[in-house]
């Protein structure tokens, strides 16, 4: 049974400031996996900050950014095993990186494109949910089925401070306690639902506190440290494979950029705020801390932000060859044993696109 | 064959299947420890035990969601919605996921779910025990959905269901489910999706139903003073084109009947295809009888909502006279 504790109020951190609030180290993690840590911080905002730019180059469709959110991804899924599942939501759109997919999938998926598809049993990766947390009950499910097989796979659920609003969540939560699944139910708590803010979205003094309701620790961590994110999301993964069921982690941070290329917060948001969240944001803490720790040579992190501007230049270059779609594709894949109407239908659409 | 009532069929259907593919699971609101309001899991969670048959907490959207994450691991889950208008919340998940993601990897991972419940009236039940809500189903893309009408449908529909690697949504006649007997072959027992049953054969005028609204099409074409065709759908999607088709190039004219509201219901659906691949066969417009477009009412009045023989013998009648 899981304990009903009252949830963790004060905002755990790793990384201290440089100043009067001391760094800590993670228990067990080496050099190698630090350095590790900081390539997925570098490859994520890579990706995001390319992004940008190529949606206002018109090579994109519109996209959602996750600038100074890349501490809780990567955090997050460093504390899993390759065998765990990943459910993302749009803001978590490019984490298969950190399991091996192409920028080219993910990028193709921003285009519009079918390349953009992926198998999510190759990288124990969702597909990315764009309404809100409909994919938590998934989450739930496939965590609750590796349970039912026996198996040790957990599985870790991304999603916002809005999504907690809905229904899906709810359902989904409880029904992950109930059936004790192996769950990390990871709250991207940015405090911003587009141009709603956190306190027109709940009463609840922390979002930890909704984890008591459903007789699952809440933990709330600093979520620009990816170190904090890191040691909270291991300590949950370490619950779930014991049988102990889910936990709710709230990664605190605050939105500083637009919630996606489409919207313009300054209409609503607190500008000072945001100067103040992109001057401590959380790659350039990291690499500060790896410096105090002499774990991060200047020449390194070079070599790093080169690597991953080259794998997002191949990324684009391969999206933009795919060839136009095949109107085949329309319906070849929502039925594994179509009806006989696809047929008739994809032979008039060929007719009148002069391409059958 | 042993003679079974709808629900006797569909429990035994659940026996072969779960025997047969340990990756088959049930989950709902009370089908384990009660064996389903309507007795339809009755012994499964003796049988097989609580991890192949569980109650699940009263969420019908988290039922059909973990039921998604639930084929990612490798089952095919059986969902119950308790009752038709209970299932209104699983929509969200079946409109913004069920239908949508096997076309969303590209074809590689398939949904081998269903869903299944009770559905229509006449059984003097509170509001929002009595709906017909097929029409919503059959307009979700990457969905396949039948109603049985007979045991041996029953049966043979779900197992069909259970098999398939799509999703499948079924839909039980709960008006019939104890009253309507009939043979059922024991074992194993498939009927394929997309095949109409052809009721009785006539040569005047054809009458379409599915679920509940066959045996009324068989008693309205028991009154007629005419050769009367009776067609059961039985799979709205895939329909069985073919057999529609046939039926209304032999006799010409065609009356459509459903429990549902009228304006957009499947009986629309049949009417626009009869339309478009049939009209030179027809010698006269193509009717319908259907519910009305109002909420399904209190049961004191569900009998003058309910289409009844005598309104679909009217129409018939109307039709032989055109």
């Amino acid at each position: 049974m899981a304990q009903v504790v009252p949830a963790e109020h004060e905002l755990r951190r790793v990384i201290g400031d440089g100043e009067s609030i001391p760094d800590r180290e993670v228990e067990g993690l080496g050099e190698a996996d630090l350095l590790e840590l900081h390539r997925s911080l570098v490859l994520l905002r890579t990706y995001d900050e390319r992004s940008l730019v190529y949606h206002r180059q018109g090579r994109i469709g519109t996209y959602a950014i996750f600038w100074n959110h890349e501490a809780m991804q990567a955090g997050a899924v460093h504390a899993l095993d390759d065998e765990d599942w990943i459910f993302p939501s749009y803001r978590e759109s490019a984490i298969g990186l950190l399991r091996g997919m192409p920028a080219s999938t993910v990028l193709s998926w921003w285009r519009g494109h079918p390349a953009g598809w992926w198998n999510p049993a190759d990288y124990n990766v969702a597909s990315i949910c764009v309404p809100i947390a409909t994919h938590v009950p998934h989450a739930a499910g496939l965590a609750w089925g590796k349970k039912l097989r026996g198996e040790s796979a957990c599985a870790l659920v991304f999603f916002g401070d809005g999504a907690t609003s809905e229904g899906s969540f709810h359902e989904g939560a409880n029904f992950a306690a109930v059936m004790d699944a192996p769950l990390v139910l990871l709250c991207n708590n940015n405090q911003w639902a587009i141009s709603t803010p956190l306190e027109a979205q709940t009463r609840a003094e922390t979002l930890a506190d909704k984890a008591v309701g459903y007789g699952m620790p809440g933990v709330r961590v600093d979520g620009a440290d990816v170190l904090a994110v890191y040691e909270a999301t291991r300590e949950a993964v370490a619950r779930a494979r014991t049988g102990e069921g889910p936990t709710f982690v709230e990664a605190v941070t605050y939105r500083a950029a637009p919630h996606a290329t489409a919207d313009d917060p300054r209409a609503y948001i607190d500008l000072e705020r945001v100067e103040e969240e992109r001057k401590r944001e959380c790659v350039g803490r990291y690499e500060a801390y790896l410096e105090r720790l002499g774990v991060l040579e200047p020449e390194h992190a070079e070599a790093v932000r080169s690597e991953a501007r080259e794998l997002m230049r191949r990324g684009i270059a391969q999206a933009e060859a795919e060839p136009p779609p095949d109107s085949e594709l329309l319906f070849a894949h929502a039925f594994v044993d179509p009806p006989a109407s696809f047929g008739s239908d994809l032979d008039e659409l060929r007719r009148i696109l002069g391409d059958g | 064959m042993a003679e079974l009532s709808i629900v006797e069929a569909i429990n035994d259907a659940f026996h072969v299947e779960l025997e047969r593919d340990e990756s088959v699971l049930v989950i709902g609101e009370d089908v384990g420890r009660a064996g389903g309001v309507f007795r339809a899991t009755a012994g499964l969670r003796e049988r097989f035990g609580p991890d192949r048959c569980v109650d699940t907490p009263l969420a019908e959207a988290g039922i059909l969601g973990s039921a998604v994450g639930l084929c990612m691991a490798g089952f095919r889950p059986i969902c119950e919605m308790q009752y038709d208008a209970f299932s209104y919340p699983c929509l969200d998940q079946l409109i913004t996921h069920v239908g949508r993601y096997r076309w969303r990897t590209g074809g590689k991972m398939a949904f081998p779910l269903v869903v299944r419940m009770p559905y229509g009236g006449g059984v003097k039940a509170p509001e929002l025990h009595d709906d017909s809500p097929e029409t919503y189903y059959v307009h979700t893309p990457g969905v396949k959905v039948a109603i049985p009408s007979t045991p041996a449908d029953a049966k043979g529909l779900l197992a069909a269901a259970i098999r398939d690697p799509d999703p499948v949504v079924v839909l039980e006649p709960k008006l019939h489910y104890r009253t309507l007997r009939g043979e059922v072959p024991e074992g194993e027992h498939v009927v394929p999706l997309g095949r109409a049953r052809l009721v009785r054969e006539g040569s005047d005028l054809t009458i379409v139903a599915y679920g509940s609204m066959v045996p009324v099409a068989e008693a309205a074409a028991d009154e007629l003073d005419a050769s009367v065709e009776v067609l059961d759908v039985r799979t709205l999607k895939p329909l069985d084109e073919e057999a529609l088709l046939a039926s209304a190039a032999k006799t010409g004219r065609v009356v459509i009947v459903q429990e549902a509201p009228r304006t957009c219901g499947y009986a629309a659906e049949l009417a626009a295809i009869l339309a478009e691949k049939a009209i030179l066969d027809l010698h006269g417009p193509v009717l319908r009888v259907t519910g009305y477009d109002v909420p399904y009412p209190y049961w004191q009045i569900e009998d003058a909502y309910m289409p009844s023989v005598e309104r679909v013998a009217d129409a018939a009648r109307r039709l032989l006279e055109f």
